[in-house]
């Protein structure tokens, strides 16, 4: 019998991660993401998971790899600062190809900035946070409901490509509370990630020649391999100035790029006859979607492109739509970044207006609707 | 017979990256004896290091071995123990790795008193990025961020470690090897966080700087400097004046260690759900 509760987003994502099996979880407390921490601190021991409250938000992200190796799947969340202290040990799970899940609930920024405000200011930090160049993979649920689900689909895409996945939501669907329908466990499948057969002379970690995801041992199982954020070998040891560091780092981007199809996931909203798209995630789609129906009874043809994985990019599906629409109008709780993507892939075809608001309110289908007016 | 090394050395991963006359080889020998002493099963092992030439250690080792990011040794170590409490868990780090940048990870981990033995190779200066000063650097000494000679105050490393609640601490030295095994022993057998300070020597980027003419000079001065806690204990004062104690220094047999705590609590949670259900 699946259950039904009327949750917050925050706890939410933590019943997702439980469903999906996560039995780690670190963190370092911040505004509007505690409540994530709160719930798992509660939760983990009852199911033979651990919690710990790190020192700081660099320990509990380099705590979730060591956990992560170690067989557990692991959970971190976070907020802006604290998003950006994980970088450099998301950079290195990155390299090193362990999976773990990282939440960011979105608030404003820079520095200390509004922590208990929505934003949205946060997105290409997702995307650009870490230096060098890797994979990333981060999405972006509205609803309460989907907040649930997506955990689940955060981790099993995370232990299927061998890869940190990011959750960015903002404040405010991270703090409001909706009906979650929470299935019983074997409905919605789980992935656990691929170990190597046992028994084998020598395991290599990063063995590309059998695809771009290699198989990947937990520590104790047998196989004493090491894991470095040097660049490496197949072995896992470090190698300096090899052309091996080229394809090694092209295979980490292929293995996420090179699935796009099953990676990213989008929902339109009355977009088929549009003249005007409205490209929003998170808590502005939802704006959104009360402004398109208003202007729809007036008449005007407008629909919603809202992406579910924004990173990577959808860029095949907005340039369609750029295609077909003479606006395409971008809502972000920030001064201005999803819509440089936007404007990207749509290459001129068609118009980009963007609203911005970064003073802690929500973007207000009000002001949806009279942008969607004035570009009529 | 002699001594079988290879046993707990990955085949193929020699020669080291370590300078002529650094005594970084003489603690692997150091730890490899005393994981043979206690009979570790390297399956059950897991070696984590931070960033730097100590930290290349593990590489060597034929355990489940991590290299993470400059400081973080002690993160990713909490993480591997939190998870599987009942396998042996090794942290490696240089000074500057321990006690500055993860400055925050070694107190906050001797606080706990997890599990983990705590090795921190302390060689007085950064090596590998080519002999800045670092928090273990003695006052006046050369370094290359500290042209004019030191005025950084500096750590006391064991001090450090039990202020901040570490259950087990000691000190040894890469000129006392015997009693560097036994130290080892001791405190890989210890339950709760146990740190050891080894002091060693980089003659490459602190001892050609600071009047050590050789790699021999800065044995000596370890054979000089570091006398056993207890004979340190009973000198006079004027007769320690430069001198430094080694041996254990701190152990605290009734410290409850942060893991056995935790599950402790998680059996009590468990128990409380079924005594209702």
């Amino acid at each position: 019998m699946s259950k039904t509760k009327l949750l917050q987003g925050n706890d939410a994502c933590a019943e997702g991660a439980l469903y999906a099996g996560c039995r780690f979880f670190a963190g370092y407390p911040i505004t509007p993401s505690t409540e994530v921490a709160e719930f798992m601190s509660k939760e983990l021991p009852k199911v033979g998971g651990h919690f710990i409250q790190m020192e700081d938000e660099i320990a509990a992200m380099g705590a979730v790899i060591g956990g992560s190796l170690a067989g557990a799947k692991s959970l971190t969340a976070t907020s802006g600062p604290g998003f950006s202290l994980k970088q450099e040990s998301l950079g290195y799970a990155m390299l090193t190809e362990v999976p773990c899940v990282v939440l960011n609930v979105m608030r404003g920024g820079p520095s200390t900035g509004v922590p208990t405000g929505p934003g949205q200011s946060d997105i290409m930090q997702c995307k650009w946070g870490t230096h060098g160049d890797h994979p990333v993979i981060c999405l972006t649920p509205g609803y309460v409901q989907e907040i649930f689900d997506e955990t689940i689909r955060a981790f099993n895409l995370s232990e299927k490509y061998r890869t940190p996945v990011i959750i960015a939501y903002d404040e405010i669907v991270g703090h409001m509370r909706e009906r979650v329908e929470i299935p019983d466990a074997g409905v919605i499948p789980v992935i656990d990630r691929t170990k190597p057969p046992k028994g084998l002379d020598k395991y290599l970690p990063y063995d590309d020649t059998k695809g771009d995801v290699p198989p990947m041992a937990n520590f104790f199982e047998g196989y004493r391999y090491h894991v470095t954020g040097l660049n490496h070998a197949p072995d896992g040891f470090p190698v300096n100035a090899s052309p091996r560091i080229q394809t090694d780092e092209e295979r980490l981007i292929r293995k996420v790029d090179g699935n796009r199809k099953d990676i990213c996931k989008n929902e339109t909203y009355k977009l088929e006859d549009a003249e005007i798209a409205i490209f929003a995630y998170g808590s502005t789609a939802r704006g959104a979607k009360d402004a398109i129906d208003a202007a729809r009874a007036e008449g005007i043809k407008v629909g919603l492109f809202r992406p579910l994985t924004i990173w990577p990019f959808p860029d095949e599906a907005v340039a369609e739509v750029a295609k077909k629409v003479k606006t395409i109008i971008v809502p972000e709780l920030s001064l201005g970044q999803i819509i440089l993507e936007v404007q990207r892939v749509s290459a001129g075809q068609c118009k980009i207006e963007g609203i911005f608001r970064v003073d802690g309110d929500p973007i207000y289908p009000a002001q949806i609707l009279a942008k969607i007016k004035e570009v009529k | 017979m002699a001594f079988d090394y290879n046993q707990f050395i990955r085949a193929g991963k020699l020669p080291h990256i370590w300078c002529p006359g650094c005594t970084y080889g003489i603690v692997f020998k150091s730890i490899i004896r005393s994981l043979d002493a206690i009979k570790q099963n390297k399956d059950d092992l897991a070696v984590v290091s931070g960033i730097g030439c100590a930290s290349r250690l593990p590489g060597y080792l034929d355990a489940n071995t991590l290299h993470t990011a400059h400081g973080r040794a002690l993160t990713f170590a909490t993480g591997i123990k939190m998870v599987r409490p009942e396998k042996r868990v090794i942290a490696l780090s240089g000074d500057g790795d321990a006690t500055a940048i993860g400055g925050n990870h070694f107190i906050h981990a001797c606080r706990r008193n997890i599990d983990i033995t705590v090795l921190v190779l302390n060689n007085f200066i950064y090596g590998m990025t080519g002999g800045q000063h670092s928090p273990t650097t003695p006052k006046g000494h050369i370094a290359t961020t500290m042209p004019y000679g030191n005025i950084d105050p500096n750590f006391d490393i064991p001090k450090l470690a039990i202020g901040a609640g570490a259950s087990f601490v000691a000190r040894g030295t890469a000129y006392h090897v015997p009693a560097l095994d036994k130290l080892l022993i001791e405190a890989i057998n210890h339950k709760g966080l146990s740190v050891v300070e080894i002091v060693n020597a980089c003659p490459t980027t602190h001892g050609r700087r600071n009047k050590f003419k050789n790699p021999t000079d800065q044995l000596l001065w370890m054979k000089d400097t570091f006398l056993p806690a207890a004979a340190f204990e009973k000198l006079p004062p004027e007769k320690t004046e430069g001198k430094l104690p080694m041996g254990v220094l701190y152990k605290k047999e009734d410290a409850t260690e942060y893991c056995e705590n935790y599950d402790a609590m998680a059996q009590g949670v468990r128990q409380k759900i079924e005594g209702r259900a």
